[in-house]
């Protein structure tokens, strides 16, 4: 469905602090795909995944969706097949405004928009019953700013609303890393519902093993903007934190040893 | 102060209140500090008062003046979106380019209206007391403007344009163009305050080019001071406080200028000083009592 082709991008380029963030990634992504990717900081996960949505043009390669070219096209109108939700859960929602007024923003994604009154009476039945899906009381606050909410209330709002209109593709950047503990298995919790109810084709940018082996039917691991383990299916439901350790000693050396107390 | 200089204050106080909602658009709604406002409004008031001398209708002469502003605006939105030029320089530039464009628009420093019909003079020949005309239209005006304003914040349009002032990521990831949405939105902003600057012209029967000197300070201080005064808890509230804001504030110069101590009194050159000194004030007053606060409850 998206297909990434030979995707190269430099960070500051010809300065002093320049970084080969992807290194001519290829990647296909099939409808229906729960892929989880991992890697170590910096290893060009999270750019991998703004490629995607567009935050960046690539300094070369081509992004395709369903044969298209849509390499050229800006940010706003790749969210016409995008859902996203972030890793700072502030980012994904307005502080100023209600959660009805939030939701009915997200209601008229991939469409145009109008001087038809925002939040109409119809829609605040649509928006209670989802809300009451996630089981936090927030359906009788439909008029309180979203600002008053803690950041695993916006989070699990932010999830909602990148799903309001059925996304093609979901992209969550690390969208539990913010979170203590219990929260972040609620999110995770109420991610693993919505893909599955939905068969949503995602994306998701994760620091943890466990969480990649869990979820997901494939799962990907990039290493200095390239991709260096590609499994799924019955191969990835075989694989366990430890073989994902060895490969990644395989690749680094030991000199990053450091990074298997933040990995597991 | 007597009864004619509190009619005179609450006058002046509603036709720059449009300006000062024009100003809330952009300052409060997008985030946007907008300095263009201090050339649109003789823009506004350069355009229509041409049209009228020109027999242009002056109720036509209005729509045509908010064109231009919406115009001025959108140049300052363009410098900043396409050409990556910070909001308050773009604005800046747009400003000091009207200043050479309004000389041209009226072939020189200002235009007079005297001898033509006005907006006012059309309810003035309809029975309406003169002095009465001004405030009464400016007020009905200011308030029907408020009430678009209002609409126009609660429909999809306007949601999105509070979003993109409010998160702008968010509101991209929703699929909305930032760009147009600043472009629509200082355009607006620009268009109310030539608006504003149009009914000033045709109030004072005249247009001059130096009438936008210190424009965005007065708007600034009417937003700010509604805002205290008034509150801003929802968006129709914010902008009715921004509309009454500016009253308050001319009502407040009007006593301002009519104290008197000895000798010492103030005139209207120390206006834009008063000014300054009162948004410094209003900006500063929430952090100061929170300090004041803080020290306080520590004992």
């Amino acid at each position: 469905m998206i297909s990434l082709q030979r995707f190269i991008k430099y960070f500051n380029r010809g300065s002093v602090n320049e970084v080969l963030a992807l290194d001519g990634i290829s990647l296909d992504i099939r409808q229906g795909d729960f892929i989880t990717v991992i890697g170590s900081n910096g290893a060009g996960k999270s750019t991998l995944l703004n490629g995607v949505a567009g935050t960046f043009f690539p300094d070369s390669g081509k992004i395709f969706l369903d044969g298209d070219d849509i390499t050229c096209w800006a940010e706003h109108r790749r969210a016409k097949f995008t859902g996203r939700v972030f890793q700072d859960p502030l980012r994904g929602t307005c502080a100023s405004l209600s959660i009805e007024q939030n939701m009915a923003l997200a209601h008229r994604r991939g469409h145009r928009r109008g001087l038809r009154i925002g939040v109409r009476s119809r829609q605040r039945k649509r928006f209670q019953e989802a809300l009451s899906r996630l089981g936090l009381g927030l359906e009788d606050r439909l008029r309180d700013r979203v600002g008053l909410l803690s950041g695993g209330q916006r989070q699990a709002l932010t999830m909602l609303m990148a799903t309001l209109v059925r996304p093609r593709m979901l992209l969550l950047d690390e969208h539990t890393a913010a979170l203590d503990p219990k929260t972040a298995h609620q999110i995770l919790e109420l991610t693993r519902q919505i893909v599955e109810a939905e068969e949503l084709t995602t994306l998701m940018v994760t620091h943890n093993m466990k969480q990649a082996l869990q979820l997901g039917n494939r799962l990907i691991m990039v290493h200095r903007g390239r991709v260096i383990l590609d499994v799924a299916g019955a191969e990835k439901r075989k694989l366990t934190v430890e073989d994902l350790l060895e490969r990644f000693y395989a690749v680094q050396g030991e000199e990053f040893s450091s990074d298997r107390m933040l990995l597991t | 102060m007597n009864i004619y200089a509190l009619i005179g204050a609450i006058e002046q106080g509603f036709v720059f209140g449009i300006m000062a909602l024009g100003v809330y658009l952009t300052f409060r709604v997008l985030d946007f500090p907008d300095l263009t406002v201090d050339g649109s409004l003789p823009l506004g008031a350069a355009v229509s008062a041409v049209s009228i001398t020109n027999g242009i209708n002056p109720f036509l002469s209005l729509l045509l003046a908010m064109g231009a502003g919406f115009l001025a605006g959108t140049v300052t939105a363009l410098l900043n979106t396409k050409l990556k030029i910070l909001h308050l320089l773009a604005s800046i530039l747009t400003m000091i380019a009207l200043y050479s464009i309004n000389i041209r628009i009226m072939g020189g420093p200002n235009v007079s209206l005297l001898g033509s019909d006005t907006v006012l003079d059309t309810f003035i020949k309809a029975g309406l007391v003169g002095y009465l005309a001004a405030p009464v239209i400016f007020g009905i005006i200011a308030l029907l403007v408020t009430g678009l304003i209002i609409w126009f914040l609660h429909t999809e349009l306007g949601l999105s344009m509070l979003a993109t002032g409010d998160n702008p990521q968010m509101i991209t990831s929703q699929g909305v163009n930032t760009h147009t949405i600043i472009i629509m939105g200082v355009g607006l902003s620009n268009a109310l305050v030539a608006l504003s600057g149009a009914l000033v012209a045709q109030n004072q029967g005249a247009a001059d080019v130096n009438m936008g000197v210190g424009t965005i300070v007065a708007g600034l201080a009417s937003v700010i001071v509604g805002e205290t005064i008034f509150g801003d808890r929802t968006i129709a509230r914010a902008c009715l406080a921004a509309v009454l804001g500016s009253v308050v504030y001319r009502i407040a110069i009007a006593l301002a200028l009519g104290m008197q101590w000895g000798r010492f009194s103030f005139t209207p050159s120390d206006l834009n000083l008063i000014t300054a000194l009162l948004v410094v004030g209003a900006l500063t007053a929430p952090r100061i009592k929170s300090r004041f606060q803080a020290v306080v409850s520590r004992r």
